[in-house]
């Protein structure tokens, strides 16, 4: 259900075009609230248990049954409205709206219609170090269905209620994103502010954070196209998948000369492609109306204020925090903030070595590509941020050059055990602060090169770094290539 | 009051109050009252106000009570049998709702009014300690003002049969609550449940001469009522005598926390206690819409008679209006049917009751399950709702009627600055023939003029036998009069009930052969 | 305002009944005959009337009543599922659903 029908659309003269089309995307995410109990009902939430053991009455819509409100899926609305800057509404309603299925037991699913309790607020987030952001319009409450089970029941479906009733939080966007990676970059900075605060566990393949992307394609500066909802989008990598197929798709359509028929559409991961689901014919008529069986949802501004006073510090706050105390650019500040766990580890660190230029560097570098290739996330790094804070001291008070760091950096990753000292020492990496002893060295690379000592005199500058790189060989790179060039053009000058 | 002396004949002409006395003093045992009142339901069966009886499980409540009675333990109305309208979802007994979709339904919990009247909810507060009959007959989903659209059969009787009135076997017994009704007057049992949504409390109870009351919107929790229509639907007692009503409705209303969020955070209340205040000086509102044309002779002068009681008793009428009491039937038939046509969607044969024997797919088993399943009036009155639901319409009349519905709450706030309780006419007429109107809804919808706008606006309404029909064509059929008191005032409606059953003894009539 | 033949199809399909011709002509007939009495409502002025949701909400404002996030309902399947039509593995059986 889109809220947004006559969305204002941003300008955006910047936008990518795809075969001269300029893409025009929407999103309605379904994010599943980390309650224990249910919204309307005091039966489990969790998930994998034996089909409709944790469907209670009021879960089946048995007759007599009557819905009461779970106060934790609220404060979970008004935690993320707090997060993204939106307002909370004081009175909002809950709404029934009518439709037949069998996943859907009561034949109406309570959600909130002409007033969500959270309107408007703002997502922001970088795409190659540019900065964008994505409009809300509205996140609202409202109850999940269950799951019609279709494999091992011949020419019939298994209907599993246990789902139904979980809290959900859909968060609808105005049309404000124009390529399937600004939609991947949105939907992963969504999914990493709900984690972020703990309102869900954002466990996609659990369907815990579910996507549906409305998609339209037009020439840039005409009229609005006719959207298609791809719905169900569970991964990221499925997501930019299926956005570009259905680009595509669209684009060949027009060129065609067909006409796009507004339609929700489901992504086939085995052949890549979008196909439109079969349309209920009355599905556009809901029968919207005020849930009488409860009152409106009223929410003080003391709970608010006190929400807030127990919420963590959100990204956007600490990357701020990030820039002002640690001297950090903006971007520096965001990519140390794309989870609590990464910003920890980089404050535990920085506070090691006071540096926390370098300790930005060396997690957004060496580290994350150790991740990356291993595909572990920082929890599991077997460096612990109080060692590569260590190791960063060294560098700075230059007992080490940054190459010999990698090879200690190297060492500390394979073996837990090792200490920074430790590996210093036996791999005897320290750098040579000795000048007698580099003076020789210099001396005799000089005396063996008269060509490019020649050549530098003559004025060729490359001449020089020859002699470097045959100094630093001879001191087994433990000489300071600091040190080492400015004794060079102190000799040859 | 004085307990008359015990002959088993009388047991059945006893009140609650009465009864109450008699097992605390042990004069009679509960398993001797249950036996009594299911011999003599069952003697009665040709009424068809019973739709399920068990008498094993009756009597083992009944030796519970006695246990509790023996221990000192008992509930306030420890032991006495109560019947319960078949709207109301019980454990122990089927529950049907009147209708062929819930034919045989098992609920796997109890109502909260029927907990809070039986021995309580399992390891909550203890409860009343009623004995239960069993199950009373009403019109299909509580949709009637005959109990002509029941589906269900009646216990003793193989087919769907109807209920009749014991003043005239001829004579529906109003509805939707007329097996509740029934039961009361023909002495089946002492005091049943009802539950009124327009009116179906109070007007079967002043086609049988008895005695009912439905509690402000709210008061009483609604969790276990098989859903009509959600803002309005409200359970309340029927007995002979408003003492009899204010027991019950004490141990019935209170806060439903747990279980339903529109009861209100209002505490329970013992309603007996001001039971014999005095009327002196009470300001009765008098509205005039409620004695126009289209009221028959005997009820107005039936109820004028009884408003002169109340002038003898020193009380004092008061002119007034509530000009939207004609708006309320367009107004109420929008919103009941809209509300309803969403509350009966979960009857779809998938997780309870009927569905379809043959059907070629999903989308046939639907519409056969829910086209067998559902009686003519359901099924219009759920045509209406989809309808006033639907796209283009809502505003022009769920939402219209929605807006109307606080001007007549409203209209009633004005008149309350003017009187202390509101009397009139229950219905139009007294009880009609079966069969008469069954093919004409719209004179049924209009029959229920005089109960909608309270039930509108939520206010308490209750109905008192105040005399009898004399014109040829009615002799003898009882009339009922309305008191509509302002929120909260139940004590107040059934002192100044009470009051009027003290002077008279229309309550304690009978119907003969009953 | 008078409802059609078609009309009636509509909110039929709508509401998942099925109304054969004669049933469908008798509904017509009475539903028309209701929105008869149903006129007079629609020419009431009610500009600036708050709709009324909650009867009592007619004398002050009633919120909705919140309960805190706790489990306590057990397993009951057997007994919820008692009066299932079709129940197979503890799954309620309905003809194939296509999407």
């Amino acid at each position: 259900m889109s809220q947004s029908n006559t969305p204002i659309l941003l300008d955006r003269p910047d936008a990518p075009l795809v075969g001269g089309y300029e893409v025009i995307i929407g999103f309605e995410t379904h994010a599943q609230l980390s309650t224990q109990s249910k919204i309307f009902s005091r039966a489990s939430t969790a998930f994998g248990a034996e089909p409709n053991t944790q469907a209670c009455a009021v879960d089946l819509a048995l007759p007599g049954t009557l819905p009461v409100m779970n106060k934790g899926a609220v404060e979970r609305a008004i935690q993320f409205g707090l997060a993204i800057g939106a307002h909370i509404a004081p009175k909002s309603i809950f709404a029934r709206k009518n439709y037949f299925y069998p996943d859907l037991p009561k034949g109406y699913q309570i959600s909130q219609f002409e007033i969500p309790v959270v309107q408007g607020g703002l997502i922001e987030f970088f795409l190659n170090e540019k900065k964008m952001s994505v409009r809300l319009v509205r996140a609202h409450l409202e109850e999940d269905a269950g799951k019609s089970l279709h494999e091992d029941f011949v020419g019939q479906s298994g209907i599993d209620l246990n789902r139904a009733g979980t809290p959900l939080l859909e968060i609808v966007t105005e049309p404000d994103m124009r390529s399937s990676a600004e939609a991947v970059a949105y939907a992963k900075e969504l999914h990493k502010i709900v984690t972020w605060i703990g309102i869900c566990d954002g466990n996609m393949q659990e369907g815990s954070f579910r996507c549906d992307a409305n998609v339209s394609v037009r020439r840039p500066g005409g009229p609005l196209g006719t959207r298609r909802e791809i719905k169900n989008l569970n991964s990221f990598k499925f997501m930019q998948q299926a956005i570009d197929y259905e680009v595509r798709w669209q684009i060949e359509q027009i060129e065609d000369s067909h006409k796009i028929q507004q339609a929700t559409v489901l992504f086939n991961p085995d052949t890549g492609e979008t196909r439109a689901m079969r349309t209920k014919e009355d599905a556009a008529d809901y029968r919207y109306f005020p849930d009488p069986d409860l009152p409106p949802l009223c929410i003080a501004q003391s709970w608010i204020d006190e929400v807030r006073s127990h919420m963590a510090e959100l990204p956007r706050a600490m990357a701020a925090r990030f820039e002002y105390s640690y001297g950090l650019s903006e971007y520096d500040a965001t990519q140390l903030t794309q989870s609590l766990a990464l910003s920890n580890y980089f404050e535990a660190a920085t506070k090691v070595c006071g540096q926390a230029k370098l300790a930005g560097n060396w997690i957004m570098g060496e580290l994350s590509r150790r991740l990356n290739n291993q595909d572990i996330g920082i929890e599991q790094a077997p460096l612990k941020a109080e060692t590569l804070g260590a190791l960063i001291t060294r560098i700075s008070d230059g007992t080490i050059s940054n190459n010999a760091a990698r090879q200690v950096f190297e060492v500390l990753w394979e073996d837990a055990t090792a200490t920074v000292d430790g590996v210093i020492e036996s791999q005897g990496l320290r750098q040579m602060n000795d000048t007698g002893a580099l003076e020789k060295i210099v001396d005799d690379v000089i005396a063996a090169n008269a060509k490019n000592v020649s050549e530098f005199k003559a004025g060729n500058e490359k001449a020089l770094n020859a002699l470097v790189g045959q100094i630093m060989k001879a001191s087994k790179g433990k000489a300071n290539p600091q040190q080492v060039n400015d004794l060079l053009r102190a000799k040859l000058r | 009051m004085t307990t008359p002396s015990l002959s088993k004949a009388a047991l059945h002409d006893l009140t609650v109050a009465e009864l109450v006395q008699a097992l605390s003093s042990k004069q009679v045992s509960a398993v001797e009252l249950a036996s009594h009142f299911l011999d003599r339901s069952a003697a009665h069966s040709g009424l068809g106000a019973y739709v399920d009886v068990r008498r094993d499980i009756t009597i083992a409540q009944a030796q519970n009570s006695d246990a509790r009675i023996a221990s000192g333990n008992a509930g306030a109305l420890e032991g006495v049998p109560v019947a319960h309208k078949d709207i109301f979802v019980t454990k122990d007994f089927v529950t049907t709702a009147g209708s062929r979709m819930l034919n045989g339904y098992r609920s796997p919990f109890d109502a909260t009014v029927v907990s809070k009247l039986g021995a309580g909810v399992a390891g909550g507060t203890p409860g009343a300690g009623m004995v239960t009959l069993g199950k009373l007959n009403c019109d299909e989903f509580a949709m009637g003002s005959s109990n002509e659209n029941s589906a269900v059969a009646p216990v003793d009787s193989g087919a769907p049969a109807p209920v009749r009135n014991p003043w005239n076997t001829q004579r529906i017994p109003g509805g939707s609550s007329g097996g509740s009704a029934v039961a009361v007057a023909a002495r089946m049992t002492p005091a049943a449940t009802g539950t009124d949504t327009g009116g179906s409390i109070r007007q079967p109870a002043s086609f049988c001469g008895i005695t009912g009351i439905k509690p402000t919107y709210g008061r009483a929790s609604r969790y276990g009522m098989v859903a009509f229509a959600s803002s309005l639907d409200q359970a309340g007692p029927m007995a002979r005598t408003a003492e009899d009503c204010a027991l019950l409705l004490s141990a019935m209303c209170g806060p439903d926390t747990d279980r339903d969020s529109t009861s209100l955070d209002v505490a329970a209340e013992n309603f007996t206690a001001g039971l014999q205040g005095s009327v002196e000086g009470l300001r009765i509102g008098v509205p005039k819409e409620f004695f126009g044309e289209g009221l028959a002779d005997d009820v107005r002068n039936t109820v004028n008679g009884a408003l002169q009681q109340y002038e003898k008793l020193g009380a004092k009428l008061v002119p007034i209006s509530l000009p939207r009491t004609e708006l309320s039937i367009p107004v109420y038939y929008i919103i009941a049917p809209a509300e309803a046509s969403s509350n009966l969607s979960r009857f779809d044969g998938v997780k309870f009751g009927h569905r379809a024997a043959h059907f070629t797919d999903l989308a046939d088993m639907y519409k056969k399950t829910r086209s067998e399943g559902f009686g003519d009036e359901v099924k219009r009155r759920i045509m209406i709702g989809t309808y006033v639901l639907s796209h283009g319409y809502y505003d022009a009349y769920y939402l219209q009627a929605q807006k109307i519905r606080r001007m007549i709450a409203d209209d009633f706030q004005n008149a309350f600055k003017d009187c202390d309780v509101i009397a009139g006419p229950v219905a139009p007429t007294v009880a009609w023939k079966l069969g008469e109107k069954s093919d004409d809804p719209v004179a049924n919808y209009l029959a229920d003029i005089f109960t909608l706008p309270g039930s509108l606006a939520g206010l308490p309404g209750m109905s008192l036998p105040v005399g009898f029909a004399s014109c040829a064509a009615d002799k003898g059929m009882p009339i009922g009069m309305q008191l509509i008191g302002n929120y909260f005032q139940e004590a107040r409606l059934l002192n100044v009930a009470h009051r009027f059953q003290q002077a008279t003894d229309f309550h304690a009539a009978r119907a003969t052969g009953f | 305002m008078s409802l059609t033949t078609h009309d009636i199809a509509r909110i039929a399909n709508l509401a998942r009944l099925e109304l054969d011709p004669v049933h469908s002509e008798r509904m017509l007939v009475q539903m028309n005959g209701f929105f008869a009495i149903v006129e007079q409502m629609r020419a009431v002025d009610t500009t600036g009337i708050e709709p009324l949701a909650h009867p009592v909400a007619a004398i002050g404002d009633i919120a909705l009543r919140l309960r805190d996030d706790k489990v306590s309902e057990p397993d009951q399947r057997e007994a919820n599922q008692v009066s299932a039509p079709a129940v197979e593995r503890g799954l309620f059986l309905v003809p194939k659903v296509i999407e």
